[in-house]
């Protein structure tokens, strides 16, 4: 990865420590970073992310690390939001009330459907290892997921998912109880996953490693 | 397709992991990084420790074994024992752990379930629940099964539950480490009685154990200690049962060389 950095946002997110070492673990050399400056400028960012998306919103703003973000997204470079990192890509958070996101996509994060009628009840938070299938329209051409025909095994723990206006954003999807939720999302070098690639042993890490190589 | 997580569980005292039972003489069983990462290598979906002498702080502590841990084991760990204060969930999600587990601390003072799930959210707030049987109920227990706290355990459940966790570790004393299988009456009471998921343990000692389970209720995982660390079953048994109850299992994939 020469002449490469990739670095993870540092925002007080609990998860940091586990992202950094399944780097590690695959040979990048990330850091842990609050400079506006090393952020916007970076070749690749992570943003991790655990907790409430207001809350989370909330950390990104008073420290001002929203506009490095969407200054490193705007110069199109290769961006993962992990989790809430993913979700607050959105323009609104509907945990506890209304939150604006940072709007980078269009649509909402909302509660995952545990009522839907005709369906068994589901259990929330979904947490657990599911299969994840390329969402309609996306052949996972050029991104993270396996590049040879193979069903990936990631760790999911949430009880909010993104719902993009747009279908065309929505790049991976589970299935849970006879509901399609939402499980990666794509927009250009936008990347997120509501997964944890850090917690998913080696198919994380190799999708972190395809992240790196993209 | 179910989906139904199979946990090894790893009690830990002062570094060790140890194992017991009934939760009492505790045997020391190795180095618990060591034991972890060749859980979660065979296709363990998650890890739980716990620290049966509650010691946060100092030398040889949980801390240390997280940390340790952390930086070689890549699926999710839960992680509790002498956690009393917000302070000491956010020391734990800091050095590696996913989810926090609290029992004597909820048990004297339930608002911290609440603080625990506006704070680090609901998916990081568990509650391990101990539970013996007395007569047709459940009596919640702390301390490693020591002390009566009064409650019941199905009414407990409901309570956590509405106060913001998102998760319940079911343990029952009356069959833990016996290895002659789960009591079923107990994780039905309980999964009927919430809609958050339920890890089931204390007492598995053969992969039919597991079917049982799958078969009987509708645990959301199993926690398995003793019958692994002694050898007595392997993770690729269980992964067998999953498979052949139905259940959805992760393919192991290793990661880039």
């Amino acid at each position: 990865m020469t002449g490469q950095t990739c670095v993870v946002v540092d925002y007080g997110s609990g998860n940091v420590y586990s992202v950094l070492h399944a780097l590690k673990r695959i040979g990048v050399d990330a850091y842990l970073t609050s400079s506006h400056t090393a952020i916007a400028g970076a070749s690749r960012v992570i943003l991790p992310g655990v907790g409430a998306f207001g809350d989370v919103m909330t950390k990104l703003r008073e420290t001002g690390l929203d506009e490095a973000v969407v200054r490193h997204i705007e110069a199109e470079r290769p961006f993962l939001g992990i989790c809430v990192g993913m979700q607050v890509l959105m323009e609104t958070g509907k945990e506890f009330g209304d939150h604006a996101g940072l709007g980078v996509v269009p649509g909402t994060v909302e509660r995952v459907p545990e009522a839907v009628p005709g369906l068994p009840p589901m259990r929330v938070p979904i947490i657990g290892w599911h299969p994840v299938q390329p969402s309609e329209g996306s052949d996972w051409a050029d991104t993270p997921f396996p590049q040879e025909a193979r069903t990936p095994f990631y760790y999911f723990v949430h009880s909010y998912s993104v719902r993009p206006a747009d279908p065309g954003h929505l790049c991976g999807e589970i299935a849970v109880e006879g509901r399609a939720i939402a499980a990666a999302l794509r927009k250009d070098n936008v990347f997120g996953v509501q997964f944890h690639p850090e917690r998913s042993a080696g198919e994380g890490q190799r999708f972190l490693q395809r992240f790196m190589a993209f | 397709m179910r989906n139904l997580r199979v946990i090894a569980r790893l009690d830990v005292k002062m570094g060790k992991l140890i194992k017991g039972v009934q939760m009492e003489g505790w045997r020391k069983v190795g180095d618990p990084a060591e034991f972890a990462e060749r859980y979660a290598e065979a296709g363990c979906d998650e890890l739980i420790f716990m620290d049966v002498v509650a010691s946060l702080y100092g030398r040889n502590t949980l801390v240390d074994t997280l940390k340790e841990t952390a930086s070689r084991v890549f699926v999710p760990m839960t992680v509790g024992g002498g956690v009393r204060q917000l302070g000491d969930a956010e020391t734990l999600l800091k050095c590696g752990a996913d989810k926090v587990a609290i029992n004597t601390a909820a048990t004297q003072n339930p608002d911290l379930v609440n603080a625990m799930s506006e704070t680090f959210g609901a998916q990081a707030t568990v509650i391990s629940i101990e539970a013996v049987r007395q007569g047709s109920d459940w009596h919640v227990m702390t301390d490693n099964g020591r002390n009566k706290t009064g409650l019941s355990a199905v009414a407990w459940a409901k309570e956590v539950e509405d106060r913001g966790a998102g998760e319940i570790v079911l343990t029952a004393i009356h069959t833990e480490g016996m290895g002659k299988g789960l009591d079923l009456d107990l994780v039905r009471a309980v999964s009927d009685a919430v809609r958050i998921p339920v890890i089931a343990g204390g007492g598995l000692g053969d992969p039919d154990h597991l079917s049982a389970l799958i078969r009987g209720t509708q645990a959301s995982g199993v926690s398995v200690a003793q019958a692994l660390h002694w050898g007595r079953v392997s993770m690729e048994d269980l992964r067998d049962v999953l498979r052949a109850e139905g259940c959805s299992v992760r393919d192991l994939v290793e990661g880039p060389a």
